[in-house]
């Protein structure tokens, strides 16, 4: 009977496995054949042409390079200070708690919703109007959870006996976690970010009001301009235009270089993560 | 001989629970004092009241007097990072930090303000020099610290503790994650230490106590049972339960 009971739940372990890796090729091989078709140089490098019926992507690329680079460096500082306050300084855990609830909150808001709050504070209330750096900023908040968990994780790992160590030759708090806490929590907090990064270069509907545009030719040249971006540039494939059997493959291109610029940050973040580790064992 | 610590009616508490009672010590200046006990005694409690690292505890409380040079270390005028900067440090679980050998032993150099660059130098080299490890880590100073042996990573956190120039040296228990070869080297350490340093070292291993120090304690449930020079102590102890711990009937 036990012996039974055994089999079946190992059966089921490993079907399960089967089930979501199987799923996860043919996402990938799905796209792959439909994709691979399109893409060569002149659709890595150059702009659509003939409404949106042949030419490239470039500009969805730089586009969505530009917007995910930007929310990094404004939620990277906020969410790993953020982090530091959280683990390192709130005495009373009731406050820590609360912060807590609201960055989970945060986390599980819908990204439409985003969106929507980046168009109503970013583009009309701080007049930035649609704009690489509205857009950056609303995906900036909504990576923020991401980052400040990667980094609260990271930092909790730290041993506490490096903070001790450090306190007792006289450093003070902040020396303590500027020196000592956070270089050792850094692969941690990296790959949070790296992860971070890809979350905001595949998002769609927070860049929907609030930085993309539908077709440009020419490359932004300020914070203040709009752009093409890959998500939103598959979305308007798909949803507008009357030549759909040419613009659908093109979509597909558009999709797989997005999937593979996505698990190629993602596959940065783990290499990152394991040279780290090498260096600074413990 | 001068008390460099002296405690004066020191009560200690974790939450409700009182783990020093009313200790009366004084930590003669540059000799080795032992503080020894089974498990759960205080010793540690009072090793770390020494350099107000108990601070960092929630939800603990101190009552009485700790003076160093006769200077009460937790009235509001003393300086907790100056403190620490007298009163050095060297703990049980080996602690160096994930840096380089050198940044290791520069680190409470720089968190102090030092700039100067052959100056640190310097300063680094004569501290790895007096934890005599010098010559085992003269080619690798810039390879991590976790490249060295157990034994070697406690003296490197010994030369880290030297290097601020303390006046005192706390050894929580150094010995315990080491083999007998490391723990004879760093019983030598301690022996040559003595000279320029003011040293503590609780332990719960009574050999180690008899072959290091110059003074003894023996704390049993917060208590401070007795105190006196080591050779004194062991050969003719004034309490019975001095005598029955050394003798092992309890430990």
């Amino acid at each position: 009977m036990r012996k039974t009971k055994e089999t079946i739940g190992l059966l089921l372990v490993r079907l399960s496995v089967l089930v979501v890796l199987l799923s996860l090729f043919a996402i990938l091989i799905f796209v792959i054949l439909n994709g691979v078709k399109v893409i060569d140089l002149e659709f890595l490098t150059q702009p659509p042409r003939a409404g949106m019926t042949k030419g490239g992507i470039f500009p969805a690329i730089i586009g969505t390079f530009c917007l995910s680079i930007g929310a990094i460096v404004f939620s990277l500082p906020l969410g790993v200070l953020s982090a530091i306050y959280l683990t390192e300084y709130s005495r009373q855990r009731k406050w820590a708690g609360a912060i807590k609830v609201g960055v989970n909150a945060l986390a599980g808001v819908p990204s439409v919703v985003f969106g929507l709050f980046g168009l109503a504070v970013f583009v009309k209330f701080f007049g930035f109007g649609v704009s690489i750096l509205s857009g950056a900023l609303t995906l900036g908040i909504l990576i923020l959870p991401i980052i400040i968990r990667a980094s609260e994780e990271s930092i909790i790992a730290v041993p506490n006996k490096f903070r001790e160590a450090s306190l007792a030759l006289g450093a003070n708090k902040w020396q303590t976690v500027w020196k000592v806490v956070l270089p050792t929590a850094l692969p941690g907090i990296l790959t949070g970010a790296i992860l971070g990064i890809g979350r905001a270069a595949g998002e769609t509907a927070p860049i929907l009001f609030t930085a993309a545009t539908f077709y440009q030719r020419k490359l932004p040249n300020s914070l203040f301009d709009e752009v093409m971006a890959l998500p939103y540039h598959i979305y308007a494939l798909m949803t507008e235009g009357t030549k759909r059997d040419l613009q659908v493959p093109i979509a597909y291109g558009t999709a797989l270089v997005l999937l593979l610029l996505v698990l190629g940050i993602n596959l940065m973040a783990i290499i990152i993560r394991t040279r780290i580790r090498r260096a600074k064992k413990w | 001989m001068v008390d460099k610590f002296k405690t004066k009616d020191l009560n200690f508490w974790y939450g409700d629970h009182q783990v020093l009672q009313k200790v009366n010590i004084g930590i003669p200046e540059k000799s080795v004092t032992a503080i020894m006990g089974p498990s759960g005694c205080g010793k540690s409690t009072l090793l770390r009241a020494f350099n107000r690292l108990n601070d960092l505890i929630d939800n603990t409380r101190l009552e009485g007097q700790i003076l160093l040079d006769d200077r009460d270390i937790y009235s509001d005028c003393i300086d907790i990072t100056t403190l620490r900067k007298r009163v050095g440090m060297v703990f049980q679980s080996v602690n160096p930090f994930p840096k380089s050998i050198f940044d290791n032993v520069a680190y409470g150099l720089r968190v102090h303000g030092w700039k100067n660059r052959s100056k640190i130098e310097s300063r680094v080299v004569e501290s790895l020099k007096s934890a005599a490890i010098w010559e085992e880590v003269r080619d690798k100073l810039h390879k991590s610290a976790f490249d060295l042996s157990g034994g070697q990573q406690q003296r490197l956190c010994i030369a880290r503790a030297i290097a601020t120039e303390p006046e005192v040296i706390l050894f929580d228990e150094p010995c315990s994650a080491l083999d007998p070869i490391s723990t004879a080297k760093i019983e030598q350490l301690i022996e040559q230490l003595k000279h320029n340093y003011t040293i503590v070292i609780v332990t719960h291993n009574i050999q180690q106590a008899a072959r290091v120090s110059d003074f003894t304690a023996f704390m049993l449930l917060g208590d401070l049972v007795e105190f006196g020079k080591t050779d004194r102590l062991f050969t003719a102890p004034q309490d019975k339960r001095t005598e029955n711990y050394l003798t092992g009937k309890f430990g």
